[in-house]
């Protein structure tokens, strides 16, 4: 039930511009931010289909078109062959090693940032799903 | 015809035969001259690094599948190659790929994949394997292979400005730089001609490498023209499609046309209504793979067994870690079903 009050509450608002708030976010700011996020997102797709990022020529792209199958809104949760439930940037460091034959990133290593940024844009709008397989 | 209550599993096949992932059946009530089985193995993907390296988990997907092969028991009257045998359409690659396919016990036919044709358009691959679209008979059956991963000229012969660059923009399954498959004006011709000669009542099995209908463009699981394909092979009264390209299990029946895919040696693709960003049309028919062990390097990998005895394709994926499946036709339905997997039941896709 919605009480009353909420009621009112709900009619003030339809009074006011949609996006008010107290100290609102300028234009330029979310743009800026935004932009820097696709930047980076953007970033990650190129190293998605870099052979540089291993060492036999193997990409992420060739098992994982569009990012799909990565899952990253399951994390964290449990990976068998860690043994312990980890994170996406845990997961791909696994690929990166495996597949790729290549070398662990750090957690911090601005192109494991750009990996998941991409691997995350381009599962936008699936619901959180921590643990699941 | 639901026969299969009429097969009977051959038992005395021997401890290795009796080991592997393979279904050994027959029709019991068929003429033992024209019973008949083939192996399909595709998508290899045999991928070059530099001299003689080459990238170790793919290599082991197709030694595997071609030692398997060659102990099946009975033994398959040929095998089929699916296609896109090398990653990069390369001279080493075709030939390492050959090399390991030359162990195969059986007559081999070969159908052209996008990775094997778009660095030279598939001259090296017909230096070594001949035609790229043929057709040939066997114990009644008459079965075709198709070159379906052509495309628009412009793209083919004007857009690039190397013939390496095509080749890794076609390469990438989910590259907006690519361009949809198709069959073309010239092999549509060619068809129309080599099925004037077929009996209504004969049975056609078309092998092709893209599927010869559309589920998603957007990782070309795309034949442009396959509608005229599938008009031209539409007034046959058992007709069925195998292809390669997707590496997951998929079957449809549009018409009278049996759609079954083939499993990939080297990796597994996802389906594509698991890209949240894109509308798919997998065929509502299709029970999807699962993934049992993603970590392992072998899981929803492996190759195909093939029985045509009631000219219709019955399709036994042998997987190399995920439970084996079998897709039959079953007449009854007048569609292919995973027979584990029956009570599922959708009516058949009768469009795009």
């Amino acid at each position: 039930m919605i009480s009353r009050k909420t009621w009112t509450a709900l009619a003030l608002a339809a009074l006011l511009p949609v996006s008010a708030a107290a100290d609102e976010f300028t234009a330029a700011d979310v743009e800026r931010w935004q932009a820097q996020f696709d930047e980076v997102a953007a970033e990650g797709r190129s190293l998605w289909t870099d052979s540089a990022l291993g060492t036999n020529g193997v990409v992420c792209a060739q098992c994982h078109p569009n990012a799909a199958n990565t899952h990253p809104e399951t994390y964290p949760k449990f990976q068998k062959q860690l043994g312990r439930v980890g994170q996406l940037w845990e997961m791909i460091n696994w690929c990166i090693r495996n597949p790729l034959e290549g070398e662990n990133l750090a957690a911090d290593d601005p192109k494991m940032i750009a990996l998941q940024a991409y691997a995350y844009k381009e599962r936008r709008g699936v619901p959180l799903a921590p643990g699941k397989h | 015809m639901n026969g299969r209550r009429d097969f009977i599993k051959a038992a005395s096949t021997g401890v290795i035969a009796g080991m592997l992932p393979v279904s050994v059946v027959r029709l019991s009530h068929a003429a033992p001259e024209n019973d008949f089985t083939f192996a399909y193995i595709s998508d290899a993907h045999i991928q070059h690094i530099k001299g003689n390296q080459f990238v170790r988990n793919w290599d082991r997907g197709l030694i595997r599948a071609v030692a398997e092969a060659n102990l099946l028991e009975p033994k398959p009257d040929f095998v089929m190659f699916g296609g896109d045998l090398a990653q990069l359409g390369s001279k080493p690659e075709l030939d390492h790929g050959a090399e390991i396919l030359s162990a195969l016990k059986y007559k081999t036919h070969m159908v052209m994949g996008e990775h094997d044709y778009y660095l030279d358009l598939g001259e090296y691959w017909s230096d070594l394997y001949g035609d790229q679209y043929y057709s040939f008979d066997h114990k009644g059956v008459h079965f075709v292979v198709l070159n379906s991963i052509l495309t628009y000229d412009d793209w083919t012969f004007n857009r690039w400005e190397t013939p390496e660059r095509r080749m890794s923009e076609m390469a990438g399954l989910d590259n907006p730089n690519g361009s949809p498959f198709m069959v073309g004006a010239t092999q549509l011709n060619w068809l129309k001609k080599d099925l004037s000669k077929v009996k209504k009542d004969t049975p056609v099995v078309v092998f092709s490498h893209s599927p010869l209908q559309k589920i998603y463009k957007g990782w070309n699981f795309w034949t442009e023209d396959a509608d005229d394909v599938q008009k031209l092979l539409g007034k046959f009264d058992k007709v069925n499609v195998i292809y390669g390209h997707v590496h997951q299990i998929q079957y449809n029946q549009i018409g009278r046309i049996a759609f079954t895919s083939v499993m990939s040696t080297a990796w597994p693709w996802p389906y594509p209504q698991s890209y949240a960003q894109a509308e798919s049309h997998l065929p509502v028919l299709t029970v999807p793979m699962n993934r049992a062990d993603p970590f392992d390097e072998r899981d929803a990998t492996g190759w195909q067994f093939v029985d045509v005895n009631t000219g219709r394709v019955d399709l036994s994926f042998n997987l190399y870690s995920n439970d084996n499946r079998k897709v039959a036709f079953n007449a009854d339905k007048g569609h292919p079903e995973d027979v584990s997997y029956p009570q599922i039941e959708i009516a058949p896709q009768r469009h795009y």
